[in-house]
């Protein structure tokens, strides 16, 4: 009885504690510019059920694919089990599904210890590859410090999630044999039945309790994991799906066209403007911060994984520029979080002197990119850096006119003689007569 | 060689040419390229297709521009553009420039612009399917042949097969480098940086991928866009190769073997 209000006290202030974190997300969100209708939405499903559920891109490169698969469905298979958790931390009783799931039960449980295994070796690779191959992407500056310990925290808690999980099964194999209490032999234990040794020695009263600190621990580490998410890179397991979603369909080559500066260039061209100008508010043109970022750009930077696909392809970064793409989608979230901080505090955003252009992102970087569409191309969740990186720029050039002098150059000759170069445009057709 | 005439006189005389070549700004002015826009138009003669180009009508697309954040000038450039290809009959537009191609399909449409757009790969690609152009001296063959895909072809428009297409027809088999189609490595040159320095790093864009095509032991390098290949030539001047390495556009190719 006690255990079980104990239970239910700790899951809700874990959910609530998370429904509040999801309520802080949506709210940093809406901080961008609205997106505009989202159209063709049986397409978009079919690439998110593609890249998201199915992890297509993943798949680019194959080995981690897998190994990142295994994890990705143990972690949604695991789920049903925890079905079985809670009713039983709610209840107070043990096992509740198996008198209605028969052998399949059996089966069940077995398929969920082997999934724990491969997780558990799957996590081990990874862990191996970040620490001590130490893959080049995962020991960037750019992952320095709080993202590069993230990472491994997660590793960690999964092993444990998975050791406890197993160590649950193992002492209730013992207690079982023993006929200990209520616990009634059910299950089959393919992988923890070898870890009954460890416990051979004990008293049953003694793995009992193991058994029900297993059990506690596992059931807390995973409420814990739910609101270290809101901290992590990890957020990506929920987000990933809204991501893919409200992603790109077009060609990649697409640079949207501003609607604000189309009524202008209309008006200089002498063409009729669709609508009087006059009326509509003046935006600021580009981004200087992340409430001039549309709404899915937001949602991608709280979505990045910090993986590093997108450097280790980018022309720029590879060449040792400053620039990161990944760097740019994490510094995006840092700034946004930082500012709902200061909503969270003062009840609305009180102005404080800082930017993402500026204090987060460097022109430096922003300059080195050659818009090659290399980091949108590898991003395995449909992610695009380069938009922010042109907005910075188009907020630089027509808000700041703080353009490199080169290219100020180009554009004045473009103005002048229609041609990036200095040249006459009475020699375009040069060409034809000469060799 | 025959006469290349501007859409303006074959209108008038009420010819509708089948295409007008978007010749580009690189095409028109840079000594490299010309030499690509020369070998297009003689591909275009042999295969008699009837075509135009603007002349000195045409001005830039505005793709550095808007790559380098400045929309207005991009609009400006685009919507006047736009009235001009307006103003005239054709049934297709054909450049020889990805940048150019690129921005004319995907983004003028939106402001006005709609037009069958294809690069000048895609088209040869054609001709040589269709049989209106035929390989006489497939003198490649023993060579080896690599292709660059340019990012404004590849990865921002899916045209990776057509330029292949037609290094098939000059050699046995294509060099394919390490990192090709949608993981080709920039030249460089693209969102306006051949324009300006680069910033500070460890080595150049150029110099970075002219080493991965000289790894792939070619003889030749084929390439697509005016900038790739001014970036890949001047990448040759400045890594060492144990072999002597050119750069072709799929153009010049085309051409030295019909
Ligand atoms: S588009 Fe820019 S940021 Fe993205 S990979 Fe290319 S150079 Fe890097
Ligand atoms: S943007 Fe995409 S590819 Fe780049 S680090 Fe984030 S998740 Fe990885």
């Amino acid at each position: 009885m006690i255990s079980s209000v104990v239970f239910v006290s700790i899951f809700i202030f874990s959910i609530s504690v998370f429904a509040i974190n999801c309520k802080r997300i949506y709210r940093n969100i809406s901080l961008g510019k609205k997106i505009p209708n989202i159209d063709k939405k049986q397409e978009r499903i079919k690439k998110t059920l593609l890249i998201a559920f199915g992890q297509s891109k993943m798949f680019d490169r194959p080995v981690v694919g897998f190994l990142h698969l295994i994890v990705y469905v143990a972690f949604l298979l695991i789920n049903i089990e925890l079905l079985e958790i809670i009713i039983d931390g709610v209840s107070g009783k043990h096992r509740s599904l198996a008198p209605y799931l028969g052998s399949f039960y059996n089966f069940l449980i077995a398929f969920f210890e082997i999934l724990a295994l491969l997780v558990i070796i799957s996590v081990i690779l990874f862990w191996i590859r970040r620490n001590i191959i130490r893959i080049d992407r995962f020991i960037k500056n750019d992952l320095k410090g709080w993202p590069k310990l993230d990472a491994n925290i997660i590793l960690y808690i999964e092993i444990i999630l998975m050791f406890l999980f197993l160590n649950m099964n193992a002492t209730d194999q013992i207690l079982q044999n023993e006929n200990f209490n209520n616990y009634l032999e059910y299950g089959s234990f393919p992988v923890s039945s070898y870890m009954t040794f460890l416990y051979s020695d004990l008293s049953v009263e003694a793995v009992f309790y193991i058994e029900r600190a297993s059990w506690w621990l596992h059931i807390i580490g995973i409420l814990f994991f739910l609101n270290y998410l809101y901290y992590s890179k990890h957020l990506h397991i929920i987000l990933a799906f809204p991501n893919v979603y409200f992603s790109n369909l077009e060609s990649k080559g697409k640079l949207s066209n501003m609607k604000s500066v189309l009524n202008e260039v209309k008006l200089m061209l002498n063409i009729d403007p669709e609508h009087n100008s006059t009326n509509s508010e003046i935006e600021r043109l580009g981004a200087k911060d992340v409430f001039d970022l549309n709404q899915f750009q937001l949602l991608s930077a709280y979505t990045c994984t910090e993986c590093g696909r997108c450097s280790s392809e980018c022309p720029a970064n590879i060449t040792g520029k400053l620039l990161s793409p990944r760097s740019i989608m994490m510094k995006t979230r840092d700034r946004l979080e930082e500012v709902g901080n200061n909503i969270n505090k003062n009840k609305q955003f009180l102005d404080d002197n800082k930017s993402l252009l500026g204090d987060y992102i460097k022109k430096e970087e922003i300059w080195a990119c050659t818009t090659c569409n290399a980091c949108v191309e590898s991003c395995p969740i449909g992610i695009d850096p380069m938009s922010i990186i042109l907005d910075i720029r188009r907020y630089m050039v027509m808000e700041e006119s703080s353009a490199p002098n080169e290219i100020n150059n180009m554009m004045t000759n473009i103005e002048n003689n229609g041609a990036p170069w200095q040249f006459n445009n009475q020699d375009r057709i040069n060409w034809i007569n000469n060799n | 060689m025959n006469k290349i005439s501007t859409i303006k006189e074959l209108n008038n005389n009420g010819i509708q040419p089948e295409v007008l070549f978007w010749v580009g700004c690189a095409g028109s002015f840079d000594d490299q390229a010309r030499k690509v826009t020369k070998s297009f138009t003689n591909l275009l003669d042999k295969a008699n297709v009837s075509y135009a180009v603007l002349g000195t009508e045409e001005s830039c697309t505005g793709d550095p521009a808007k790559r380098a954040g400045n929309e207005f000038l991009f609009q400006m450039q685009a919507i006047s553009n736009i009235q001009t290809l307006n103003s005239y009959s054709f049934s297709k537009i054909v450049t020889a420039c990805p940048h150019c191609f690129n921005t004319i399909k995907n983004e003028y449409p939106e402001l006005g612009g709609n037009y069958e757009v294809l690069h000048h790969t895609e088209f040869l690609s054609f001709l040589l399917s269709s049989g209106k152009l035929r390989v006489k001296k497939p003198d490649f063959n023993g060579k080896k042949i690599t292709f660059h895909d340019p990012c404004y072809l590849g990865r921002a428009n899916k045209v990776y097969e057509p330029p292949r297409d037609v290094i098939k027809k000059l050699s046995t088999e294509i060099n394919e480098l390490k990192n090709c189609k949608e993981k080709g490595l920039c030249c460089g040159a693209g969102g306006a940086q051949i324009f300006k320095e680069s910033e500070s790093g460890n080595k150049e864009v150029n110099i970075k991928r002219t080493e991965e095509i000289v790894e792939s032991n070619s003889d030749i390098v084929a390439v697509g866009c005016p900038f790739c290949k001014l970036m890949i030539s001047d990448g040759i001047k400045n890594v060492k190769s144990k072999k002597e390495l050119v750069v072709y556009d799929i153009a010049e190719l085309l051409d030295k073997a019909i």
